[in-house]
């Protein structure tokens, strides 16, 4: 990919295509949407798309012998290609349908971990984790007495992997961002997952605040499962995806067991269905697998790479405009370089508590997230309780970042002292 | 009309740049209880003393907002002192204030909130009640552990 080669994004269009973001005033401020890091705006065709499953073809999947019931399943099982070609997956088998990434997670911590850890084996994690990818496995350490051994970071909050090849000595599985929700770091999750797979172990990797942004391709990724959601690639809620490699897919036990995951159950007991109706027990979210094809419809209209060149210009901007305007009375955490993160920021301002900042940036319109970012073991290691977290996407250009400047030298009338 | 201004009112703004009663009870012979908000973050530490049925001492210590912090501070100066029949008044009518209360209008204590009232305007900001209650709720648990202990 190259930044350069890529043809900007028409953002005022773009902005059109989302109703929110045109029609909603906040106390008489266009609403300036900077959290996408939390939960994508949609747009349209999503919505079109979603109503239209309903209003035309919906019955339940996968059992019907009906032609309403054969035009849902279809529907739903274009869906799971569009999203298995989305994340280069070897087949539409890899892609199972979640309620969102923290339940992928869980599912390979359920199914995976029960089968596969015992007392005393390693799983890696890094200090960058969100408690998603944390939780899971302090359950798994509860009740199992599995180990957790944690990559620390640097100064400038990117991994520290100088012991790598120890801390993955003897490890069962690692698992790891893709790209920090706090502070926008991409970790290089090739040479960690080459590095674990020397070492024996399965990687994990939790592509959450990834896959939206940025062309995937799990081959070149190195992992054997990626955890990602709907709602941050401007698809509904609901829905998420975890994309396994095949043949450890087949290997696993069901997660949860009822309908649509056997093949035969009796008195005695139940044969698992194949991939992916193994895991995928109950009546799937149909409308919102619709929505999140249809999402994905809409993000390679645009192109990935164009999407991801956007959002770096946009980081520079900020980057660079913040110190302008703020200096060292702005804190980003992070890495400097704006070409070593995603389109997320992770900021202080002077003594003014990130609940009070974004408070006053609320007044303005300006969406922010304030607090810990479900991720308090970095929080700790960077030392404050919260922060203003300004995440930016495919709808937003320079005067969002401008607004959000403005709206933060707000906060030194109420604050400063 | 700026709503900020409901909720950063002078005098909260002042609890919060000069804190009233931070700091640290040795414990024991003090009840020392943490309060956590999970949603933010805030952080809450009470240290109470009791003398009888009577808040002797009171030390608030933690972090966190504009908001958590001056309502801890403000609990503080209003409990210092009172009997704890006049703190459950005041704690009471507290959240009958900003509406998290689980009483009837006609069981709400009639008693004076003082500079308390300052804190009228977080109602209009739900994110903002938790931060507002969080030191009351861990003050409600202190006396609680207090009492429980003789």
């Amino acid at each position: 990919m190259s930044d350069t080669a890529a043809a900007p994004l028409d953002v005022a269009r773009i902005k059109a295509d989302f109703p929110l973001l045109g029609s909603r005033l906040e106390r008489g401020h266009p609403i300036v949407y900077l959290d996408t890091a939390a939960s994508s705006q949609k747009p349209r065709s999503v919505l079109d798309a979603m109503l239209g499953y309903y209003e035309h073809h919906h019955a339940n999947v996968h059992r019907g012998a009906y032609q309403l019931a054969e035009e849902a399943t279809d529907a739903l099982e274009q869906a799971r290609r569009k999203v298995a070609r989305f994340v280069g997956a070897a087949s539409p088998v890899e892609i199972v349908f979640t309620r969102n990434a923290t339940e992928a997670v869980n599912l390979v911590a359920h199914s995976w971990g029960r089968a596969n850890l015992a007392a005393g084996d390693v799983v890696v994690l890094s200090l960058l984790e969100h408690h998603a990818n944390i939780v899971p496995w302090h359950q798994l350490a509860a009740e199992r007495g599995i180990e957790l051994r944690w990559i620390p970071l640097t100064n400038d909050g990117e991994l520290d992997l100088t012991d790598l090849d120890r801390l993955v000595d003897g490890a069962r599985l690692v698992s790891v961002t893709a790209a920090s929700n706090v502070l926008g770091t991409l970790p290089p999750v090739r040479s960690i997952a080459d590095a674990a797979h020397a070492a024996g172990a399965k990687v994990l990797v939790d592509a959450c605040q990834y896959v939206p942004h940025t062309a995937c391709d799990v081959t070149e990724l190195g992992a054997d499962w990626i955890a990602f959601s709907a709602h941050k690639m401007c698809g509904p809620t609901g829905v998420g995806a975890l994309w396994g490699r095949e043949e450890i897919l087949d290997a696993m036990p069901p997660f949860l067991g009822g309908g649509s995951m056997i093949v035969n159950v009796t008195t005695e007991g139940f044969t698992p269905a194949a991939l992916p109706a193994k895991f995928e027990a109950g009546t799937p979210a149909i409308a919102e697998a619709v929505g999140f094809g249809a999402a994905i419809d809409y993000l390679e209209a645009i192109g990935m790479d164009r999407v991801t060149a956007h959002e770096r210009r946009l980081t520079t901007y900020a980057l660079d405009r913040f110190a302008d305007r703020f200096g060292d009375d702005l804190v980003v955490h992070g890495p400097k370089d704006p070409t070593r993160r995603c389109g997320i920021a992770s900021v202080v301002y002077k003594q003014v508590h990130a609940h009070d900042l974004s408070q006053v940036l609320d007044e303005r319109g300006v969406c922010v997230r304030a607090g810990h970012h479900c991720a308090k073991p970095l929080m700790r290691h960077l030392g404050v309780p919260a922060t203003a977290r300004a995440s930016w996407y495919v709808y937003n250009d320079e005067s969002d970042i401008d607004a959000m400047i403005e709206a933060v030298g707000a906060a030194d009338g109420l604050f400063d002292w | 009309m700026s709503g900020l201004e409901d909720l950063y009112r002078e005098i909260v703004l002042d609890h919060y740049k000069s804190p009233r009663n931070r700091g640290e009870l040795e414990s024991p012979p003090a009840t020392r209880v943490e309060g956590l908000n999970p949603l933010c973050g805030d952080e809450i530490v009470i240290y109470l003393d009791l003398d009888g049925d009577t808040v002797r001492d009171i030390r608030i210590g933690g972090q966190g907002c504009s908001i958590s912090q001056s309502s801890a501070s403000m609990m503080s100066a209003a409990v210092k002192g009172r009997s704890l029949a006049e703190v459950d008044d005041l704690l009471r009518a507290f959240k009958a204030m900003l509406n998290v209360g689980d009483e009837s209008p006609d069981e709400i204590p009639a008693v004076k909130l003082g500079e308390l009232e300052a804190l009228r305007g977080v109602m209009k900001f739900p994110s903002r009640i938790k931060c507002a209650t969080l030191s009351w709720n861990t003050l409600d648990q202190a006396i609680t552990e207090a009492t429980a202990a003789r």
